[in-house]
């Protein structure tokens, strides 16, 4: 199945063996275990509750909408749901984990195998599997650059649900690594389990990289802990690959360990531990009972999942008679797929035109006019000046003739500027599309006659002169002549 | 099942005990007489009995997705042994 990315080593071809731990954060507004808020960029220790300080006696009690989402997260992904799961106390020391252990689920995940279908940019796609899915807390966060001999401790996002989506190791390059983040973080918010957002850290990554020739058994891996972009997850696995080649080659062996990404210099570092750091001395938590899981409930879970991404891909492909790449591009993101969602009803509604006759129209201006525009002003498709509804009514001023390509460009660079309806400033800025045969022949006529020795020219078979005509006429009108028109009109004047 | 020295050592690292050498030998002694104790359930036959969660069955309750605690501000740091800036404290643990 591996046709990814082979590494040419010294000694022969290499290829490398990836797989992803993704810690997603929960949607939801209360903690995992306790009833403290949840909410990001909150004062330092005002969202924590007794139980998340550890305080002696306190109890956890489960929240079930974290489990609700980790459950429709597993149904998204084709898992299978475990009716039965167990919550174990993982151990180990440190300064953000104040209870000394982590309450997760080991042997027992609430959810088991799947799969995850990705697209890859030369049009093929591959599938990787998921191992599991489990429910987790997050830790604290420790601050260690506010004091010279004092770590900060800020305890808001300790108890904070976490999943944690472990995948096969069945990826092979640094390409198929970046579209399982990218096709996951599109379902996780279509499903609205995870917000996906990288930089406050609600997704992040621990990768898994290994080395081997094609087809041998598999190498030992090192583990990346906690890369929190997908252009961080391709650089280090693509270092971490040619580092592990490199020892090899000379002859080396590869010490199964943890590593850290340092994205300054596109490299990772061997993270200094004791040998005995990966003891965590699992066993289940007597505080939580199992997790039982009802039909009922699993039902309830299925019948509240939106389209996924995967099915509206496919939708628009078969439905619309968009080209995979549009219907691909369209697709990978949630607030785009929404957006994309309300300009084409727009546009079929103001049009009175089947939604597939209008679909590629549309699709082709938002991918290539709206992306290009919203690139340049560095804004996201939410803060688009542009509304699906207004775009529709520039759509269907191209589509009756009223603007023409270019003038609809202009409208359309004004909109970006004003945020008003294409309707008021092609009227307020005369940049109507002139149909009006009556005016165009009297263009044509004071052209024609301002030109006329290459009117004879043209006469005696110089056909070319024709585009030089309407260009004239183009310009007369200052660019608002309707083009086919002006070709008819022309014909005649000159047949 | 006996436990040897250098387990009791190894324990007592994972749970940050600091012991002497003469509490590791004694320890060691105690810990194999718990364990053969216990060791004496394993005579029990069990096959093809459900582990037992909870002795009075009860369905569990889950909490509704609320925002019903924090802010105890005060309450929270009160016993720190060091704090700044509504932080805890505590000794440097960067790697």
């Amino acid at each position: 199945m591996s046709t990814g990315a082979i590494i040419e080593g010294r000694t022969g071809p290499w290829e490398m063996v990836l797989g992803l731990e993704v810690h997603a954060q929960v949607i939801s507004k209360s903690k995992l275990f306790s009833g403290a808020a949840t909410a990001f960029g909150a004062e330092p220790n005002a969202q924590v509750s007794f139980v998340d300080a550890a305080f002696p006696g306190m109890l956890p009690v489960l929240n079930g909408e974290c489990v609700r989402q980790a459950v429709r997260t597993g149904l998204a992904l084709g898992c299978t749901i475990n009716r039965w799961s167990r919550f174990d106390r993982k151990n180990y020391f440190y300064a953000d984990l104040p209870a000394g252990y982590q309450i997760s689920q080991y042997q027992h995940p609430v959810v088991g195998e799947g799969a995850l279908e990705i697209a890859l940019e030369d049009g093929s796609t591959r599938t990787v599997g998921i191992e599991r899915i489990h429910l987790e807390q997050d830790a604290g966060k420790s601050i260690h650059d506010l004091n010279p001999e004092l770590s900060y401790v800020d305890l808001n996002r300790a108890g904070v649900a976490l999943m944690e989506i472990v995948s096969k190791p069945d990826m092979r390059s640094p390409e198929e690594a970046g579209a399982y983040v990218a096709t996951l973080r599109a379902i996780l918010r279509a499903i609205g389990a995870c917000d996906g957002n990288m930089q406050e850290g609600s997704l992040r990554a621990d990768v898994n990289v290994s080395v081997r020739r094609p087809g041998a058994p598999f190498g030992t891996r090192c583990e990346i802990k906690n890369v929190n972009s997908i252009r961080f997850i391709q650089q280090a696995v693509a270092f971490e690959a040619r580092r592990q080649v490199a020892i090899l080659e000379t002859g080396g062996t590869i010490h199964q360990e943890t590593r850290l990404f340092d994205p300054d210099r596109g490299e990772t570092r061997s993270l200094r531990s004791k040998e005995d750091a990966h003891d965590y001395r699992y066993f289940p938590d007597p505080d939580l009972l199992p997790l039982e899981l009802s039909e009922a409930f699993i039902e309830e879970c299925r019948a509240s999942l939106p389209e996924l991404p995967a099915a509206r891909r496919m939708r628009y492909e078969a439905e619309l008679g968009l080209s995979p790449y549009l219907a691909r591009l369209l697709t990978a993101d949630m607030e785009q797929s929404v957006w994309f969602e309300a300009l084409l009803a727009e546009t079929a509604a103001r049009q009175g035109r089947p939604a597939r006759e209008v679909a590629e129209k549309a699709a082709n201006w938002m991918t290539g006019e709206l992306f290009g525009a919203l690139n340049r002003l560095g804004l996201g498709i939410g803060q688009s000046p542009v509304s699906p509804a207004q775009a529709a009514a520039l759509l269907a001023m191209v589509a009756d003739g009223t603007l023409s390509g270019p003038l609809a460009r202009q409208v359309f660079e004004l909109m970006l500027e004003t945020g008003e309806d294409p309707a008021a400033i092609a009227e307020a800025r005369g940049l109507k599309q002139v149909s009006d045969t009556g005016a165009l022949e009297a263009a044509i006529a004071e052209v024609l006659a301002a030109h006329a020795a290459k009117v004879a020219e043209y006469r005696a078979g110089k056909d070319k002169l024709f585009g030089f005509f309407v260009g004239q006429v183009m310009k007369a009108t200052g660019g608002r002549a309707n083009p086919a028109l002006v070709n008819t009109l022309l014909r005649q004047a000159l047949g | 099942m006996a436990v040897d020295e250098e387990t009791i050592r190894r324990i007592a690292r994972l749970a940050r005990l600091e012991l002497g050498e003469a509490e590791v030998a004694r320890l060691a002694d105690e810990a194999s007489k718990i364990l053969e104790w216990v060791e004496v359930l394993g005579r029990v036959e069990t096959a093809g009995i459900e582990p037992v969660s909870a002795v009075i069955p009860k369905p569990h309750r889950w909490r509704a997705d609320e925002v019903t605690d924090g802010g105890l501000g005060e309450a929270l740091l009160a016993n720190a042994p060091a704090r700044a800036h509504g932080f805890f404290a505590v000794p440097k643990v960067i790697e």
